[in-house]
């Protein structure tokens, strides 16, 4: 069961939330944040393997290229361009489609590796811990989730996603089970709850909102949920502590007994809608 | 020898346009015959590498010489690797950007930008 946590802007609470739920159900935890991956921090895994992604991306055999420019004009995001008498490839411009090889008569255009990031696998104490990690300066991290997302263990994962509802979140989300929303008490944390929201719709996910940094008084995310017909299956006080214990980069439900109480029952809750879910739907 | 100039519409009269890459039109203007040819730039509507393919239809027009008031880093190097010089163009009119360069009066164009990249620009 693939449960994906994610939220409409960064700092919302999207790891502390998925990072304390798969260390007190012993589960999985895929870190798809690729641009900035920080799970890694919390878990510290060890046994660590490392895996390089790369995509494929056109190499010219200058020789052979006659400036037909089929492959310039299949090209949509114009990564190549004709001089006489070369055919220039701009790498960072290329969406690794492999068009350009396929439309050369001659085969002038084969391809090659390109590093763009890596993926590591460890453990910490129970919980397997997947991080995907870009190299700075690449233009799309998609790949490195594809990677992430290709092979996960089977049982209980939480898929720590990227902020935002672009499409490197689609990717993360795409074939999880079940959507955990996180959203500050904030107008404009219920306006980048109303993004993601419309985004899991779009996807047909069930879903539900975890409200995070919960103070005394009005709530425009907890409105926006009751407007909306969304369940909220956790609401977490604004905590000084939960705020010292992450600023720290530990597992709070490995630091007290309250937080895991606390995250325990969020669990018990995700569990129980996602059973709920699959009985009103046995296709999913 | 032909000279390309971005513009935003086809009069000699109007002003370079502020954009490379997403420039409606090119004129192509001919020195030997002294008249122009306005050429579509079918990268203005590009979701991506709109310099590169803007470049790439000077390239083709078989211009000697670019006026710009500005130009990517992309779209430099497809620019340069063709042989073709760049000048950097006043705030005027396309003319009178023409007949600067003809007096000697435009300085080459150093200041390549890193691009925009989807970004915007205008």
């Amino acid at each position: 069961m693939r449960i994906a946590v994610l939220s409409g802007k960064g700092g919302t609470g999207k790891t502390l939330v998925s990072v304390n739920l798969a260390a007190v159900a012993a589960a999985a935890y895929i870190d798809c944040d690729v641009e900035e991956p920080n799970g890694y921090l919390f878990f510290k895994p060890t046994e660590v393997a490392a895996e390089e992604v790369a995509v494929k991306i056109p190499v010219v055999d200058q020789g052979l290229c006659d400036g037909c420019r089929k492959c310039v004009d299949f090209c949509r995001f114009n990564a190549l361009a004709y001089t006489d008498p070369k055919l220039m490839v701009f790498e960072a411009v290329c969406h690794p489609c492999g068009g350009c090889m396929l439309v050369c008569p001659l085969g002038a255009v084969t391809e090659k590796d390109k590093p763009i990031g890596m993926v590591e696998r460890g453990v910490s104490d129970g919980v397997r811990v997947m991080t995907g990690i870009m190299n700075p300066g690449e233009a799309s991290g998609i790949p490195i989730i594809r990677r992430l997302l290709a092979d996960v263990p089977a049982g209980l994962t939480f898929i720590d996603c990227p902020p935002g509802s672009a499409c490197i979140v689609m990717e993360s989300v795409r074939d999880s089970d079940y959507c955990l929303l996180v959203a500050e008490p904030t107008i404009f944390g219920a306006h980048n709850l109303a993004l993601v929201h419309e985004l899991v719709q779009l996807f047909g996910k069930p879903h539900g909102a975890v409200l995070n940094k919960c103070l005394p008084g009005d709530n425009p995310s907890e409105k926006y949920c009751q407007d909306n017909g969304i369940e909220v299956l956790a609401r977490i006080d604004y905590d000084q502590e939960l705020g010292r214990l992450n600023s720290e980069a530990r597992v709070a439900v490995r630091e007290s007994a309250g937080y895991r109480a606390m995250f325990t029952s969020l669990l018990e809750a995700v569990r129980e809608e996602v059973r709920h879910e699959t009985a009103i739907d046995p296709q999913r | 020898m032909l000279i390309a100039v971005p513009a935003d519409d086809k009069s000699i009269e109007s002003k370079v346009c502020v954009s490379f890459g997403r420039a409606p039109y090119f004129l192509i203007y001919d020195t030997d015959s002294e008249s122009g040819d306005y050429v579509v730039n079918s990268a203005t509507a590009s979701q991506g590498g709109a310099g590169i393919k803007a470049a790439q239809t000077v390239v083709d027009s078989k211009a000697a010489v670019l006026l710009t008031p500005r130009c990517g880093e992309n779209a430099a190097e497809v620019i340069s690797t063709a042989g073709i010089k760049m000048f950097k163009t006043s705030p005027d009119s396309i003319w009178d950007n023409i007949k600067a360069y003809k007096e000697g009066r435009l300085s080459p164009l150093e200041d390549i930008h890193p691009g925009f990249h989807g970004q915007g620009g205008r």
